[in-house]
């Protein structure tokens, strides 16, 4: 490498490297920092943040009242358990798909991928809408059911997705020796397609979970009073209490599950594709 | 074979699942009653309607603005990016450029308002709606053309090199013909993103300064009309339309999608 020629190199890596980097640095990252600060401090006089120099010390007022109150534990165990439950119905519903996806033949596959991708070229608040046309007469709408029928809604192509590209790498092979040596469907799918999937279902799942965990629009617009999650809480302290500590504070531990749960998925991906490797 | 009838059965009522919704949707965009409770008879109506409904207008436009700056900025900015990721790799901006697009929309949505606020006291409107826009955008134009690169033999950069060629015109001589489609795909996709954008938008919005989807949820808030089905139904048209175009232009963008 002579000088001359790494020069030029070296500048344009800068070139590149840098407008994006600096944009995100701004208005991503430093915002995000900014949040982790004002869950620190306290509500200023007339909501918001107090001013900086009024302050000196940083406060604890949010966390104490955060954690002294059941009522958020509650919102956020519920957030879990929806959050939960319309992942566990998208992989039920996604299952099959997916596997009619994979085993059919190659031209028609991209055709039925594409059919689980369109209906997300509608809005997302259309997407709420239909329901809202469909559960209102039914007497539906305002139930935790219709909650749960808009989330599901919301992400299931995020499930059949994965789920397809995972299903679609399977050697049938693998069934037809499982079948030569005398398992029947049902141990077929349990012992030997199921396992392997494991792989595809936890990186649907945290596609699934994650964003469920953080929505407000769905039980906003199809939950009633009672249902509202983590989401719902975060967008009330900031546009309507204006205790934005609070909601600060909030929107910490809901970033520390999502973490922890994307680490999760991870490690859980990994570990499921070593045991795949072990089998084949 | 029985086991295969049950999969189609399945799998077709999931499809069923996922379209019967949006098409009572549009459906119900040409019925000639007030209610949407059941089929009267055709109309266009409330097609006609909104296009006296000042309000919407101005969402409209608001919106073809807003998406038009930040699928253009955010295409440079994107691009920028996959070509770093691809060729330098540094460690730190794959995760600057993804987690954007990872974290659940409301955490990037009050950090931006906090920061617009609190930091930089500005007024929100259209302005920031173009930064928030341009922030979640950048990380899928990135993936986009750091696939196109990951695809193509390096050795042409080589000879390009090698043949005396300064990295400019490497770079607007071999490069950029060949990530061109990857570049469209890009845009067409960040102007889908941006146009659709309801959860960010809702927080650096303001007061005062109106998009589509925002448009939409006031008036869904309120009662079930006709009328939204109307804008429900072009809106979808729209992004279908940009969608499929853009897949035409980079194959693999369905799956980038993920």
């Amino acid at each position: 490498m002579n000088t001359t020629r790494s020069r030029p190199a070296g500048f344009a890596k800068w070139i590149v490297t840098l407008p994006p980097t600096l944009f995100l640095l701004a208005f991503f990252l430093l915002p995000a920092l900014i949040v982790v600060l004002a869950g620190f401090r306290e509500t200023g006089e007339f909501g918001g943040l107090a001013p900086v120099d009024s302050v000196a010390a940083l406060s604890l007022d949010a966390w104490r009242f955060l954690l002294g109150d059941v009522i958020y534990l509650e919102i956020f165990l519920r957030s879990f358990f929806v959050a939960a439950l319309t992942t566990l119905i998208c992989i039920v519903l996604a299952y099959p798909l997916a596997w009619l996806i994979a085993r059919s033949p190659k031209q028609r596959r991209d055709f039925l991928v594409l059919l689980v991708i369109l209906p997300f070229a509608s809005n997302f608040l259309v997407r709420i809408y239909a329901w809202i046309m469909l559960l209102g007469p039914a007497g539906l709408l305002y139930t935790p059911f219709a909650v749960i029928v808009g989330m599901v809604y919301a992400h299931l192509p995020f499930m059949v997705l994965p789920l397809y590209t995972n299903l679609e790498k399977h050697d049938p092979a693998l069934l037809e020796a499982a079948q030569d040596l005398g398992a029947n469907a049902w141990t077929r799918f349990w012992r030997v397609t199921f396992p392997l999937s494991l792989p595809g279902i936890f990186s649907g799942s945290a596609l699934v979970f994650i964003p469920v965990l953080g929505m407000f629009a769905v039980p906003e617009l199809l939950g009633g009073t009672g249902d509202i999650l983590i989401g719902n809480l975060i967008k009330e302290q900031f546009l309507e209490n204006r205790d934005w500590p609070l909601g600060s504070a909030l929107s910490i531990m809901l970033t520390a599950c999502v973490l922890a749960l994307a680490g999760l998925a991870a490690w859980a991906a990994k570990r499921g594709l070593h045991g795949t490797e072990a089998v084949t | 074979m029985n086991s295969r009838f049950w999969l189609w059965a399945a799998s077709l009522a999931t499809y069923a699942f996922l379209y019967i919704p949006l098409a009572v949707v549009v459906i119900f965009s040409f019925n000639d009653s007030l209610l949407n409770a059941e089929w009267v008879g055709f109309t266009t109506r409330w097609y006609t309607k909104l296009l006296h409904d000042d309000d919407m207008l101005r969402a409209a436009a608001n919106s073809l603005l807003i998406a038009l700056a930040s699928s253009s900025i955010s295409t440079v900015l994107g691009a920028m990016a996959g070509l770093a990721m691809h060729r330098y790799r540094p460690r730190w901006l794959p995760l600057l450029v993804l987690t954007p697009v990872a974290m659940p929309e409301i955490l990037l949505g009050v950090s931006l308002l906090l920061f617009f606020r609190q930091v930089l006291d500005l007024s929100l409107g259209l302005f920031s709606i173009l930064v928030a826009h341009i922030t979640f955008s950048i990380g899928f134009v990135a993936v986009i053309v750091r696939a196109r690169l990951a695809g193509m033999d390096e050795s042409i950069f080589e000879a390009a090199r090698d043949l005396g060629a300064s990295p400019w015109a490497t770079f607007r001589r071999i490069t950029l013909p060949l990530i061109m489609p990857a570049l469209l795909a890009g845009f067409l996709m960040a102007f889908t993103l941006s146009i659709d954008d309801f959860v960010i938008t809702f927080f650096v919005a303001g007061v005062g300064v109106n998009t589509l989807p925002l448009q939409i949820y006031s008036m869904i808030k309120v009662a079930v009309t006709p009328e939204v089905n109307a804008v429900s139904t072009l809106l979808m048209a729209l992004t279908l339309t940009l969608i499929l175009l853009a897949s035409r232009f980079a194959p693999d963008l369905l799956k980038a999608r993920q």
